[in-house]
């Protein structure tokens, strides 16, 4: 006699506050998940990039380098490489353990915005206010870019690597894909600046934010629109917007202190997380967990779906 | 001697190439001799001998032990293996050096007894030769290993054997030749068996009754084998053979220690001692007595005599044809007939037999010596007939050739008139008048004579009228003087058709003449100095000169002149290229102030390329895909596909193949397009009239549907809203519909904004007002000064701070800051704490480097002049700001992308100015967020009925009362769609 099998259960939102960490190292610029979860990156103002324990809230080690503030840095998949950009137009490698700056990148001809490792850590991606993307490459100790994908009419905003593929969102106002395996550009016009773009994790879909305070959720291969989430403000910040760790929500930030969360196939709004007064600028969904990272100004504050003694003693039940 | 081994190389080459040097590598220092080491391929210290073979180092440091020390190796009861315990071999003690390349035991492969070839180790021939010296019975020792030798053979001569060879035979197709007698003197007989003495002559008797068609195995070929040498002996030396010298040759007496290797091998074989001499074995000497058969050795104690010794040197060399290649040459000349090459080459093909005469030598004549100025091409020059042609090709002809085909005609027989053949025959002169001329009076013909010498001003002889070539030059000049004075008069018209086909296109292109207006009144200006301006066609320096005159004409202010600047003798098509291009040219190389003028100087580089790179795919309308968003399709009308080509590294590193296998091109595939020609400009014309449309009184009409312009859009992307109804688009007519649809929705939403700005925004409606209409520039331009003395009574910094914090959500108001907004867009940065000090620099710099190179590039660089110019302006910058009001109005801050949210931490002491301001934005705040819910509603009530959505939509825009079924229909279908899309990625998950 078979059982049915058990209904999935509703996806959990990560909306209790676990704590709240305190950077000083002025604004959080951006605030990102390792690859495996478990620590956290930030990005302050004051020119450093501070490694925390996610679950301790501890400072681990600080990274030293760049000539102005920092705006966004991605790990690589084995924890030992960051990258990281600046406004001061270079791009940074890091040793995790030592962080030591590995390589110093120049070559953009404006501030840095964000910047990607691919899959195997082999090239780094950089968009920069000057319109263009660069690609990196890290395995040598060339100190030009690989190539210059410079197809963006305006200052790209946003960038994100899949296997082979590109995804640069500009503001110009166009969700550009590069795919490399086909050797093609597909061009989105979205019509607004976009802040932000992001892949869905099955691949299939693109989300893009944009200042018109609207997200939208786009087909990859036809860039017909799946979804459109509004209700949030984003009208001139560059502001993060994900999808939620199994792809059931939409998640964006919002000028007005609240950290909107879509469900994606509704497009209801869900929930409005109150963060705080100022702008939550920037948000990291944890890859496997729901658990999800905010950043407002100074602060970075960890949420969850459970409180965690809750967590701490499944664990030791197990 | 490697280059023997590796023959496809084609080049030797010495010593271990460097590695190839990486440009970022930092240069070693390079390691001096005395602290050089060499190490084995396990990194300690080379010992170069092992302990059997001299090493001194054999062990850890000369010792039994190892780095830990020395362990006795630990007890091991064998009892239970002692049938298994093996033998200790000597190479069990043994250094790995040992079996190196220079140990006492190689171990390196090497070919087996089998597959060796013929040609024995030297150390074993060394071994043998000792031996046999120093043996019992001496020379003997090799004869004895032989004869005991088992009968193995290579695996060559065991190949040859299976395929029918026989020992002593050539190899090779057999010969129907006589065979040589080759093996008689070779086979060596040893012991007392010998052959009978008659055979030879039988032999030789059979020879000469050999049938025909029998054949025999071809001659064998001794090899000609290339020894190293590498004794210290002289050439040739090889040292005196026992076998040779105790054998006591009588016949030879004189033993040759020089020989060369191939008259060795001869003589082994004895091809040439056939004298039953040689033919006794190795063993000799009355030692063994003289047998039956054998004749007794006439001498055993052999003497030498001198005529055994050349006395002179180079004597005549001994030998036959066996020489091969490597004989001297004068001894193969000699013997160098036809019949000696064919025994060289062995055989001849069947079906071809020697010739019995050789053949003749071709002989080969040199080319002749071609005289220096000789060309091979021969060049027919075309006659060309000056009465055909005009006098200006004509001219045009005779100085580009030198000279015309007018005194051509002494060549041709047809051209030649009857003077000239009658001059050519030597005939007498005809009887009577040869021309009309001379039928006319004398009187008559002074006067004519008179005429012509007045018409043509040349002095020419009065008498030779009657040559035609003098006839034809008459003629050409009156044509020439026919057509002179047509051009000049063409000349004197030449504005007349002019205007007139201005008239004629200006219905067609309208902006045509604002823009020339616009030309003029920029050039006109006191302050423009042509000397200082970009020279845009100076690799065209006549066409420069053109347009120099035109910019010197515009700064007197003259209205027409462009047309008389051009060139009258240009087609009608040229001129009207080229009229656009100076138009252009004009209004981008402006005068600028003569301020901002002098921080400039000229590059010193000129560029000269006249080609830009443009990609090859050029993005659509930017309308319809505006028109498309707003109508919330996307897919196919948003979407475009480029081909694009990721670098060949690039996919290596994203382990990726190439999709362009073998391609160069990297990104986008480019085309070289001409730098100054019109169809780059004419792209730009729709963005740019669009702004200067209001002030044409003929589209105001339309203006006045959609009189707002200026709502916030990125410079991308700026719109025709009055002239998209107008234009025949391509698109399907929804599109367009769907464009005055968006155009007012947008002056709605503008509409509830300008209801929640602020008092102190209140100008901007009149603004608005005034930019439509065009007529109340002056007001305006009040208005900006006001600002501009705003600016500079406050302090800078509180200003950026008070800008800063007000921006960030103000949106709708952005006509009402046009010059000093754009400043606090480059000043942003400054206003965060971090920055202050040097900070300006940064968005300065990067802002004029933000468009990537484009044709749009072109209006952007308008718009930068007009940024980059300091607030205080001259009137005549005022005017020119004016001009471009509008364009600037549409821009914003969205120009340089998203900002980034102010840091937390404010500095408490605040101005009283700036919380004001932080209230307005509240304020303004919570009049969006009312409006955002409301926007809510209305998203969740088409949540629950998809088709409501459209209503919602109609509601929404104002103007959408034409909606045409078919859009509907696609509507209903698209959502249909959508809904069953994102039903297939929950079910995905």
């Amino acid at each position: 006699m078979a059982f049915p099998q058990p209904r999935p259960l509703a996806p959990q939102l990560p909306q209790l506050l676990l704590r709240t960490v305190d950077c000083q190292q002025g604004a959080v610029r951006a605030v990102r998940f390792n690859a495996d979860g478990n620590y956290m990156l930030t990005c302050g103002g004051d020119k450093s990039l501070k490694l925390w324990s996610v679950s301790r809230g501890t400072h681990l080690k600080t990274y030293a380098g760049h000539g102005y503030e920092v705006l966004d840095v991605d790990c690589s998949y084995d924890n030992s490489q960051l990258c990281s950009c600046s406004s001061d137009k270079t791009v940074i490698l890091w040793d995790v353990g030592s962080g030591q700056v590995t390589r110093k990148l120049r070559g953009h001809a404006g501030k840095v915005n964000c910047v990607q490792f691919n899959e195997e850590a082999t090239v780094m991606l950089s968009g920069s206010i000057d319109g263009t993307v660069r690609c990196w490459d890290t395995r040598s100790r060339r100190m030009e870019p690989i190539q210059i994908l410079d197809e963006a009419r305006d200052g790209i905003s946003s960038l994100k690597v899949s296997e082979h593929e590109l995804l640069t969102g500009s503001v110009d106002g166009r969700v550009r894909r590069y795919d490399l395996r086909m050797g093609q550009l597909h061009v989105d016009f979205v019509g607004s600046p976009i802040t932000c773009v992001c892949f869905s994790r099955d691949g299939q879909c693109t989300l893009s934010s944009s200042l018109d305070s609207t997200v939208r959720l786009l087909d990859k291969s036809s860039g017909e629109m799946l979804g459109e989430y509004s209700g949030h403000v984003n009208k001139g910040y560059k502001l993060d917007c994900c999808l939620s760790d199994k792809d059931t929500h939409v998640l964006s930030c919002s000028e007005d202190g609240h950290v909107y969360f879509w469900d994606l196939v509704e497009g209801s709004l869900t929930l409005k997380l109150p963060v705080g007064k100022a702008v939550v600028q920037s948000l990291s969904f944890h890859p496997t967990e729901p658990r999800l990272l905010t950043s407002m100004e100074g602060c970075v504050q960890v949420w969850g779906a459970e409180s965690e003694d809750a967590a701490v003693e499944d664990v030791k039940a197990e | 001697m490697a280059s023997d081994e590796d023959s496809d190389e084609d080049f030797v080459s010495y010593g271990t190439p460097l590695e190839p040097l990486e440009e970022d590598e930092p240069t070693r220092k390079p390691v001096p001799v005395h602290e050089q080491t060499v190490k084995d391929e396990k990194g300690r210290y080379k010992r170069f001998h092992g302990a059997f073979t001299g090493g001194f180092s054999a062990g850890y440091f000369n010792t039994v032990g190892t780095k830990e020390g020395w362990a006795p190796s630990t007890f091991l009861s064998t009892r239970q293996q002692k049938a298994e315990r093996q033998n200790a071999r000597p190479e069990d003690f043994m250094d790995e050096e040992d079996f190196g390349e220079h140990g006492i035991a190689p171990k390196e492969i090497v070919t087996t007894d089998d597959f060796a070839s013929e040609r024995k180790d030297q150390l074993k021939d060394k071994a043998r030769a000792v031996s046999s010296i120093t043996a019992l019975i001496p020379g003997d020792t090799g004869l004895l290993e032989e004869l005991i030798a088992p009968a193995r053979s290579s695996i060559g001569v065991e190949l040859l054997r299976k395929m029918g060879w026989k020992d002593g035979q050539g190899v090779g197709p057999r010969l129907k030749r006589k065979q040589p007698k080759q093996n008689t003197g070779a086979v060596r007989v040893y012991g007392c068996v010998l052959p009978p003495n008659g055979s030879e002559e039988s032999e030789e008797d059979d020879d000469e009754f050999a049938p025909e068609n029998v054949t025999f195995a071809p001659k064998d070929v001794i090899p000609v084998d290339f020894t190293p040498k590498v004794d210290s002996h002289g050439l040739g030396y090889r040292g005196l053979n026992p076998l040779q010298a105790l054998e006591g040759g009588s016949g030879s007496g004189h033993i040759n220690l020089f020989t060369l290797h191939s008259d060795r091998a001869t003589s082994l074989f004895g091809d040439k001692k056939k004298s039953g001499q040689q033919r006794r074995g190795g063993i000799g000497g009355q030692a063994f007595g003289v047998g039956a058969m054998e004749e007794e050795d006439s001498d055993i104690y052999h003497k030498d005599s001198m005529s055994n010794y050349d006395a002179v040197l180079g004597g005549e060399e001994p030998g036959d044809g066996l020489y091969g290649w490597t004989a001297p040459q004068q001894y193969t000349r000699k013997k160098n007939d036809s019949k000696r090459d064919v025994a060289y080459s062995g055989r001849i093909l069947e079906g071809f037999t020697l010739a019995s005469q050789a053949a003749e030598i071709k002989t080969v004549y040199p080319p002749p010596d071609l005289p220096r100025d000789y060309r091979p091409v021969h060049y027919f020059r075309p006659v060309v007939d000056p009465s055909s042609v005009s006098p200006i090709v004509a001219q045009a002809l005779k100085a580009s050739r030198g000279h015309l085909s007018q005194d051509a005609p002494q060549q041709g027989r047809h051209n030649l008139d009857s003077a000239q053949r009658r001059d050519v025959l030597g005939e007498t002169p005809l009887e009577g008048p040869s021309s009309v001329f001379e039928l006319l009076d004398s009187k008559d013909r002074e006067r004519l004579n008179e005429f012509r010498r007045a018409a043509e001003g040349r002095n020419k002889p009065a008498g030779d009228l009657s040559s035609a070539a003098d006839r034809a030059a008459v003629v050409a000049s009156a044509k020439a003087a026919a057509l002179q004075a047509l051009s000049s008069r063409f000349k004197s018209n030449a504005p007349q058709p002019d205007s007139h086909t201005q008239s004629m296109t200006a219905p067609i292109q309208p902006p045509a003449s604002s823009e020339t207006q616009m030309v003029l009144n920029a050039w006109s200006a006191p302050t423009a100095d042509a000397s200082k301006t970009f020279k845009p066609f100076s690799n065209n320096p006549q066409k420069q000169a053109r347009y120099d005159l035109y910019i010197n004409k515009l700064k007197q202010g003259n209205k027409d002149a462009l047309d008389s600047s051009l060139d009258s003798f240009m087609t009608e098509w040229e001129r009207g290229r080229e009229r656009d291009e100076f138009v252009r040219a004009a209004l981008l190389y402006k005068p600028s102030n003569s301020s901002l003028s002098s921080r400039f100087t000229r590059s010193k580089q000129e560029d000269d390329t006249d080609n830009v790179e443009v990609t090859r795919d050029q993005e659509n309308d930017v309308d319809d895909k505006q028109a498309a968003v707003k109508m919330k399709m996307f897919g196919k009308l948003t979407r475009e596909t480029f081909e694009w080509h990721p670098d060949k590294l690039l996919c290596k590193r994203f382990n990726i193949p190439n999709p362009y296998p073998g391609s160069s091109v990297v990104g986008m595939p480019k085309i070289k397009r001409d730098k100054y020609s019109v169809f780059n400009f004419l792209t730009i014309t729709d963005s740019r009239e669009a702004p200067s449309a209001p002030k044409t009184p003929s589209s105001s009409t339309t203006q006045k549907l959609t009189p707002e312009v200026s709502t916030k859009r990125s410079r991308w992307d700026v719109p025709v809203p009055g002239q998209a109804s107008e234009t025949k688009d391509p698109l399907s007519a929804f599109l367009s519909e769907t464009r005055s649809e968006v155009s007012a929705a947008q002056q709605n939403e503008t509409g509830v904004k300008t209801q929640t700005e602020s008092p102190h925004a209140s100008v901007t409606p009149e603004v608005k007002v005034a930019l439509s209409d065009g007529q109340q520039i002056e007001q305006k331009t009040e208005e900006e000064e006001k600002e501009e003395d705003e600016e500079e009574v406050r302090p800078p910094m509180d200003l950026f701070k008070a800008i800063f914090a007000s921006s960030s959500d103000e949106k709708s108001s952005s006509s009402s800051e046009d010059c000093s907004e754009e400043e606090d867009e480059v000043a942003l940065p400054t206003s965060e704490p971090i920055q202050s000090g040097a900070g300006t620099v940064n968005p300065l710099i990067s802002a004029p480097i933000t468009p990537v190179p484009d044709i749009s590039n072109v209006t952007d660089l308008k718009h930068l002049t007009v940024q980059s110019m300091p607030s205080a302006e001259t009137a005549a910058q005022n005017t020119q700001s004016t001009d471009n009001a509008p364009a600037k109005s549409g821009l914003d801050e969205e120009e340089f992308g998203p900002r980034l949210p102010p840091p937390g931490f404010v500095p408490p002491a605040r101005s009283p100015q700036l919380k004001k301001q932080k209230k307005k934005d509240k304020e303004k705040h919570r009049a969006k967020k009312h409006k955002k819910e409301k926007k809510k509603k209305k998203n969740k009530k088409h949540k629950h009925k998809g088709k409501q959505k459209k209503r919602v939509d109609e509601s929404n825009s104002s103007s959408d009362d034409t909606d045409s079924n078919s859009e509907d229909e696609n509507r209903v279908v698209s959502t249909s769609e959508l809904l069953q899309r994102l039903k297939n990625i929950k079910n995905k998950r």
